[in-house]
């Protein structure tokens, strides 16, 4: 017989008996799975941040499903994702607010008084526990990028030694907020755009020292956004926070700041 | 008594130039008692000690001011008479911020000091000795400060057969330790001889690195008509030979395993100068309240050996020395190798500073690190055998799990790699970095084993 005869129908055979094998297996060993697994997969937007608490957008379907989850903790996904998986599994959809990370620091290079020459790793935990860390205020940004290397949006970059976060790019899953040794990085909701850029609770004489651009809590953002009453802002030792339950919308209070500490979105948002 | 040669090296090792010559000759001065005390309560390793006193309080010499605050913890006690004018957080030397005593010292130190009673060696019993060593707050003072009366508390199962003492000082200018073993061998004799009552006669191994031949036979002097085993072991001169483990090896060829204490192979290592110090706390039951501490650096104008009350301010210290000559560019709180950096002179002695070196500009080299060329400089220098390339290169890439699978827990941090590497990498934080994640880490995981344990309770 023709080697080239004999050859294909040894081929044609092993093809065979695989089909037959597959089918059986397709027929007897399928793993059942639920048709909405898939679904609410497609419906997030597989960023894999990670910022819902589990590993991955596949880990959260499947807790969705299995109803081990509740909706509204995907933050990249926001309301549409929310609205369309509640859908899917048949409950009532939560609004949630998108929220973004805010570095809490606006002392650059030429601000911020730099007390050494940090020569060591570019790593931010072992700058601050390099004498303290080079900045002179021990609550400032070190701009030295943990935050910008764990972020996996790329929504963070470090402009004149200052982590910027890119409001845009930014989902919120909160991944810089746990590796910033100094905890300056806050989620704040994206509606808001008055901030207050400073994390220095200490006295006032002290701030000027390390910085030019440091709160000294003289509270008069406070009195310009309508007093305590108001209630926009909240302090803490000398140091002015921002109620983002109540934000502040008045962008007058900028140029009232003598200290320039506080700041409207534009900071967070350069580069456009 | 004999003096011999260590018999067991240790592979890898580095020479750095030693720069002794600056402080070596100068015999110990005391300071004048400054002003203002800075007394941090945790000086020593383990848990900080708790504060005994208040704004306002007047206090005498040796005065308790600091509790014992857990296991691993020692006390504080004020090095002088005074007023606490406040408690604050102070940094400290490796950048931590702890709560400090701030000590407005009396203009008239006549006063009678606060000293424990005067306890006789001989006819003390061993637990009145292992108090009087915890009541006087005694720590290593060669740099970890880890408790002494914990070393000296060996566990039930265990028996001291070597007390180790080490005057190796390996580090690059530091002279405290040896001008201590010039001036105050008597001492260092009479605290072996109570160490050993304590841990029940174990024999006596006093670790000397070849380059001291003046304290060497200073020791050998003092030492001459003791009884028991007793030998001098004369180290080679090689960094780090400081290190506790491979002293332990040279010594008696016993491997300390990973993670474990000395006192699993049996022995016990102790600072020469804490030895002196065990000395003063039973013989005259004067605490732990100051040290010779080197100030050294080209950027100084008369580097010597200072006898300074705890907490004194660096700046202090620095003025007692002549000075600081124009241009220093770096401080650093130790040895040169191992020691920290410090942002400025504000900073105050602990009982842990072994000296204070200025540099200036000459001497203080600028570089920016290259990516590694594979050359094995860090494994060759590696006294703990470990691969630094291979662990910088997982720290770097933020793999933490792979630098621990390289066995990064077992470094010293002695600084070895970095000193040798030619790409100017900073190795040894690349170490440091990974070791305080896999603490940090341990410390979470425990924390929340510790959660689930109470939830599972309730």
């Amino acid at each position: 017989m023709n080697a080239i005869i004999l050859a294909t129908l040894v081929i044609a055979a092993v093809g065979a008996v695989a089909a037959i094998a597959l089918a059986i297996a397709d027929k007897y060993l399928a793993v059942r799975e639920d048709p909405r697994i898939g679904l609410v997969t497609a419906a997030l937007p597989g960023a894999n941040c990670g910022g819902c608490g589990f590993a991955g957008c596949g880990d959260y379907a499947r807790a969705l499903v299995a109803g081990t989850a509740a909706p509204g903790a995907c933050a990249p996904g926001g309301d549409a994702a929310n609205a369309e998986i509640a859908k899917i599994l048949g409950v009532a959809a939560e609004a949630t607010e998108k929220r973004v990370a805010l570095v809490k620091c606006c002392g650059t290079r030429s601000e911020a008084v730099r007390v050494g020459d940090y020569n060591g790793i570019c790593d931010c935990a072992s700058a601050a526990s390099t004498a303290g860390g080079d900045k002179g205020c021990r609550y400032g940004c070190l701009g030295y990028g943990a935050c910008a290397n764990v972020c996996p949006k790329s929504a963070i970059r470090i402009e004149d030694g200052l982590a910027v976060v890119d409001k845009r790019l930014c989902v919120g899953c909160g991944k810089c907020v746990s590796v910033c040794p100094r905890k300056i990085i806050e989620l704040v909701p994206a509606s808001a755009t008055i901030h207050v850029l400073c994390n220095n609770p200490v006295r006032g004489p002290e701030v000027t020292k390390v910085c030019g651009v440091g709160c000294i809590g003289c509270h008069l953002c406070e009195k310009n956004s309508g007093g305590k009453e108001a209630g926009h802002f909240t302090f803490n030792g000398f140091l002015a926070h921002v109620n983002y339950q109540n934000p502040p919308t008045d962008a007058a209070l900028v140029s009232k700041c003598p200290r320039k500490c506080i700041r409207e979105d534009a900071h967070f948002e350069t580069g456009a | 008594m004999k003096t011999i040669k260590a018999q067991f090296g240790f592979k890898g090792g580095v020479h750095p130039q030693y720069h002794k010559d600056l402080a070596a000759e100068q015999p110990i001065e005391r300071l004048p008692l400054p002003k203002t005390l800075a007394i941090s309560m945790s000086q020593h390793l383990g848990a900080p000690a708790k504060c005994l006193v208040q704004k306002g309080d007047v206090v005498a010499k040796g005065q308790l001011i600091g509790e014992r605050n857990g296991f691993i913890s020692a006390n504080v006690h004020s090095p002088a008479a005074g007023t606490v004018a406040a408690i604050e957080p102070r940094m400290g030397p490796v950048g931590n911020w702890t709560d400090a005593v701030i000590l407005e010292t009396a203009e008239d130190q006549s006063g009678e000091a606060a000293f424990m009673p005067p306890l006789d060696w001989k006819s003390a019993s061993v637990d009145e000795l292992r108090a009087r060593v915890n009541d006087a707050g005694l720590c290593g003072m060669g740099g970890a400060g880890f408790p002494t009366v914990v070393k000296l508390t060996p566990p039930p199962d265990k028996h001291c057969e070597f007390l180790v003492l080490n005057g190796a000082e390996c580090e690059p200018y530091l002279t405290s330790d040896y001008r201590n073993m010039r001036e105050h061998a008597d001492r260092i004799r009479l605290g072996v001889e109570i160490m050993r009552k304590i841990l029940s006669g174990p024999a006596v191994r006093i670790a000397i690195e070849a380059n001291k031949p003046a304290a060497i036979e200073a020791m050998e002097k003092a030492f001459a008509d003791i009884d028991g085993n007793v030998e001098i072991v004369v180290l080679p001169t090689l960094y780090p030979q400081g290190s506790e483990k491979h002293q332990i090896y040279a010594c008696t060829k016993r491997l300390v395993p990973p993670g474990a204490l000395p006192i699993s192979v049996g022995c016990v290592v102790e600072n020469i100068s804490t030895v002196a110090a065990i000395a003063d706390a039973v013989e005259k039951g004067k605490p732990l309240i100051e040290r010779v501490t080197t100030v050294s650096g080209d950027g100084i104008v008369r580097p010597c050996n200072i006898l300074a009350p705890i907490g004194t301010s660096y700046a202090d210290l620095v003025a007692f020395a002549g000075g600081e000559k124009e241009g220093v560019r770096k401080v650093i709180s130790g040895g040169p190798m191992m020691g920290f950096n410090v942002p400025n002179l504000q900073i105050a002695t602990t009982k842990t500073t072994s000296g204070l070196l200025l540099f200036t500009a000459a001497s203080v080299f600028q570089y920016s690190s290259e990516p590694c060329i594979n050359c094995g400089s860090c494994v060759r220098a590696c006294p703990m055998q470990l691969n630094p390339a291979y662990i910088s290169r997982a720290v770097e890439a933020n793999d933490i799990a792979m630098a621990e699978s390289f066995g990064v827990m077992n470094c010293l941090e002695c600084g070895a790699c970095s000193f040798s590497c030619p790409a100017y990498r900073d190795v040894t934080q690349f170490c440091r970095r990974a070791k305080a994640s896999l603490r940090a880490a341990a410390a979470a995981a425990k924390a929340k084993a510790a959660a689930a344990k109470e939830g599972l309770k309730v």
